[in-house]
């Protein structure tokens, strides 16, 4: 009797899915999703408790990307608004960080409850604002921010219970500069722990979008938080510099790009001021030709079209073995087919709009570069709405190393694909970049997902997954993607300083 | 009579002695003033060299075993054991201490060394964590060497000091390259010998000597340098901070003043310091 053949290039290949194509047959209805934002005309500052106006004078427009309308005016700080955020923080940090745990972690709870209370309403508001889909400002932004709150609540009577064999002891004052991805969770992931530890806060939002910043300061103030625990001062990059850099400041963390973390750092160096830096990514996401093909074809799209592919984590090189890139290249151009980009208040877009007119130029002198330097384009046909800032979901196939939509961060819907033989070449093409934030390994063989997870310079490995997060799950990178983890135990600790018993 | 065999120090860099590149010297006095020996000093370009042989060494070191490697860490302290007098003489040469001094630092400087032997396989029980998400995942944080570490040590207890910083960094899985105190270099030379026998691979420690306002700068700034442990004033610790961030290097800075013979050193939090986290996550599913 024969001896059965069991090379993969023998199996009975399945008759290939037939793909539904309705070209422009039918258009979808509308569904825009229609719960009220409730966005005040302008929004001042917000410090020691109450809603200030700048003592800038100065405010200045939000834009809605969703189609380039003026949503509301904010105020830009200036340095004179973030000296008096720090004094109004620095005097709340002495009641704040004796007040017991328990007690602090109410409040931390309260918040939690209150923004769940009101999640439609600020999930509308960040659509509006950012121009992110509102199915992931619903499903996702704001449930995990509330999730945070309600999370980091906990800690705040068991700090004891942190590092075994010291004493946690929160540090005063924390500056935080966060970015416009993911405004309201990542002013969650700021201040949940921050406070949680005994610390008081002054915050700076993103320059667009600000607006879910600012209308937490409502929910703030229904808590009744200590008035000067949580101050808020908007504006753009000189307020922001002002924030990080000031001699108030115990503690700096930032999030945003590499580039900026450089400069914090510099800026820092010598004083003595705990400093942690989320920055960008170049996450390589690797497919080997044993992986579930149409499970991995979901989740290189998720990983890299989620949020307009403005993630620093996004899973923005692919990475697939080259006996099956053929075949995950035509799935994926399959499966981009029937994504919808378009007004992100439709409650069935997957791709909503890009952050800024900014962003926007750059996602296309990146995506220029990519045709110039000889790697193939794919992109769906589809009909952008005429207004607003847009970009179509991308692939480049036949990618190589050196090039830029290889090794720059594009924050953009726009994949890089490149193949691999083997298993080290597969380790080394996704460790050679300067970044070490994120990685994703795709295949059934368990022995491999280990030693491959392990072998990856990355802060997050996800297994047979993509972007997936949690409160209880530490995130923050290797290398040039900063230092410090936000989420767990390890991000309690960014806020403490361990003594000596 | 017979004339004494005086040693040519050299400095310890991928388990070989080595002169400086740069042929230059430095005369090291004791506190009388007299001439004991002709130090190296050492050059931005031993430093590159001293960092490639830590990069070649490093996977090595990192795959071991913990307990592996707490066993080799063990046999340092014993090679040390064994040399105490000597190490006690080498601190007590430059210096102007107190009766006793040299001797208590080189048994703080032994138990040290043990203390750390011990957390090689014990520190990711302290450290991480498995993480209980909302979803079906297995999700865990676990710790991986960052790679090359600098190290710079203090001139107060320059054998205490020195491995007080550089004993976190090996036992995590790192390697290192360090600066020795440059008032106080000899207890180095020295314990490069005892580097050399102890089971510890060459290029797992280099120990450089020479001028630190010369060689501070190449270590912030050398991009495969992952992270430094210093002993720095608040000016050295700028420029270690503003090198360091052209690379967004980890910079660990300690006070130059500190009680290098507290036992707040002994912790696994710094250990800690010098490791990555990473956190994975696992589907659970058929």
């Amino acid at each position: 009797m024969p001896a059965k053949k069991t090379s993969a290039a023998s199996k009975p290949t399945a008759p290939p899915a037939r793909e539904l194509l309705f070209g422009d047959l039918w258009e979808y209805d509308p569904a825009p999703e229609s719960a009220p934002a409730f966005i005040d005309d302008r929004y001042p500052l917000f410090i020691g408790g109450e809603f200030t106006a700048p003592k800038s004078k100065r405010y200045f427009d939000s834009l809605s990307p969703r189609d380039e309308s003026r949503l509301t005016r904010i105020a830009d700080g200036g340095k004179a608004d973030v000296d008096a955020a720090y004094a109004a923080a620095t005097k709340a940090f002495p009641g704040w960080s004796a007040m017991p745990g328990a007690e602090r972690g109410k409040y931390l709870f309260r918040i939690a409850r209150l923004l769940q209370d009101r999640a439609r309403e600020f999930a509308v508001a960040e659509t509006l604002d950012g121009g992110k889909p509102i199915r992931e400002s619903r499903d996702f932004d704001v449930p995990m921010a509330a999730a945070h709150f309600f999370y980091h609540a906990g800690w705040a009577d068991k700090l004891a219970y942190l590092a075994p064999g010291r004493v946690p002891r929160p540090l005063g004052v924390a500056g935080q500069v966060i970015p416009w991805n993911f405004p309201l969770l990542m002013l969650a992931w700021k201040i949940a722990p921050a406070l949680a530890a005994g610390n008081t806060v002054v915050l700076k939002p993103a320059e667009t979008t600000s607006v879910t910043a600012m209308k937490f300061a409502t929910i703030l103030r229904d808590a009744e938080l200590p008035p000067g625990v949580v101050n808020l001062v908007s504006g753009g990059r000189e307020t922001g510099a002002a924030v990080v850099t000031h001699p108030g400041a115990a503690k700096v963390a930032f999030t945003g790009s590499t580039g900026v973390g450089k400069w914090i750092q510099h800026a820092l160096a010598g004083t003595g001021r705990r400093l942690t830096l989320e920055l960008g990514g170049k996450a390589a996401n690797i497919i080997f030709d044993d992986a579930p093909l149409d499970q991995a074809v979901e989740g290189v799209i998720n990983g890299i079209f989620f949020n307009q592919g403005h993630v620093c984590c996004a899973g923005s090189r692919l990475l697939v073995q080259e006996s099956v890139a053929e075949t995950v290249v035509r799935k994926l151009e399959i499966r981009m087919r029937s994504l919808r980009t378009g007004d992100p208040l439709d409650k069935n877009t997957d791709v909503g709009a890009i952050n800024s007119q900014g962003q926007l130029e750059k996602i296309r002198e990146l995506v220029r570069a990519g045709i110039d330097e000889g790697a193939r384009i794919h992109q769906p046909a589809c009909k952008l709405p005429e207004r607003g800032w847009y970009f179509p979901p991308t692939l480049f196939s036949g990618v190589t190393m050196s090039q830029r939509v290889a090794r720059e961060e594009i924050f953009g819907p726009v994949l890089s694909i490149l193949t691999f033989r083997t298993p080290a070449e597969a380790v080394e093409k996704a460790n050679n970049t300067a970044y070490g934030l994120s990685a994703g390994v795709w295949t059934d063989k368990g022995s491999r997902v280990f030693k491959i997870a392990s072998e990856l310079k990355a802060g997050v490995v996800w297994a047979n997954t993509y972007n997936k997060f949690d409160p209880a799950s530490p995130f923050g990178g290797y290398r040039e993607s900063g230092f410090g983890r936000e989420g767990g135990r390890k991000g309690m600790l960014e806020y403490l300083s361990l003594e000596a018993p | 009579m017979s004339l004494k065999i005086t040693k040519t120090p050299k400095c310890y860099v991928g388990g070989a002695f080595i002169r400086s590149e740069s042929g230059r010297v430095a005369p090291m006095r004791d506190a009388g003033g007299g001439f004991v020996a002709n130090l190296p000093r050492c050059s931005r370009k031993d430093l590159r060299n001293a960092v490639e042989a830590a990069a070649g060494a490093g996977p090595g070191w990192a795959g071991r075993s913990g307990y592996n490697r707490g066993q080799i860490l063990y046999r340092l302290a014993e090679m040390m054991e064994s040399r105490a007098i000597e190490l006690a003489d080498s601190v007590a040469i430059t210096g102007e201490a107190e009766d006793g001094r040299a001797e208590r630092e080189v048994r703080a400087a032994i138990d040290r060394v043990v203390h750390f032997a011990g957390w090689t396989d014990k520190y990711e029980a302290v450290l991480g964590s498995v993480n209980p998400v909302a979803g079906r995942y297995f999700n865990f944080t676990v710790h991986e060497p960052m790679g090359v570490v600098g190290v710079i040590a203090p001139d107060d207890a320059p054998l205490l000091g020195l491995l007080t910083l550089l004993l976190p960094a090996i036992t995590g899985g790192n390697t290192v390259v360090a600066l020795a105190s440059e008032a106080a270099p000899y207890p180095a030379i020295l314990l490069g010998e005892m580097l050399a026998v102890s089971d510890i691979p060459g290029g797992v420690v280099n120990l450089l000597t020479g001028g630190r306002g010369e060689l501070l700068p190449a270590f912030a700034k050398h991009r495969h340098i992952r992270a430094l442990a210093a002993a720095a004033s608040a000016g050295e610790s700028a420029t270690l901070g503003q090198g360091a961030s052209e690379s967004v290097k980890r910079v660990v800075a300690r006070d130059p003043g500190a009680d290098w013979f507290s036992d707040r050193f002994d912790s696994p939090y710094a250990i800690g310091d010098l490791l990555e986290a990473k956190t994975v996550w696992h589907p659970v599913g058929a």
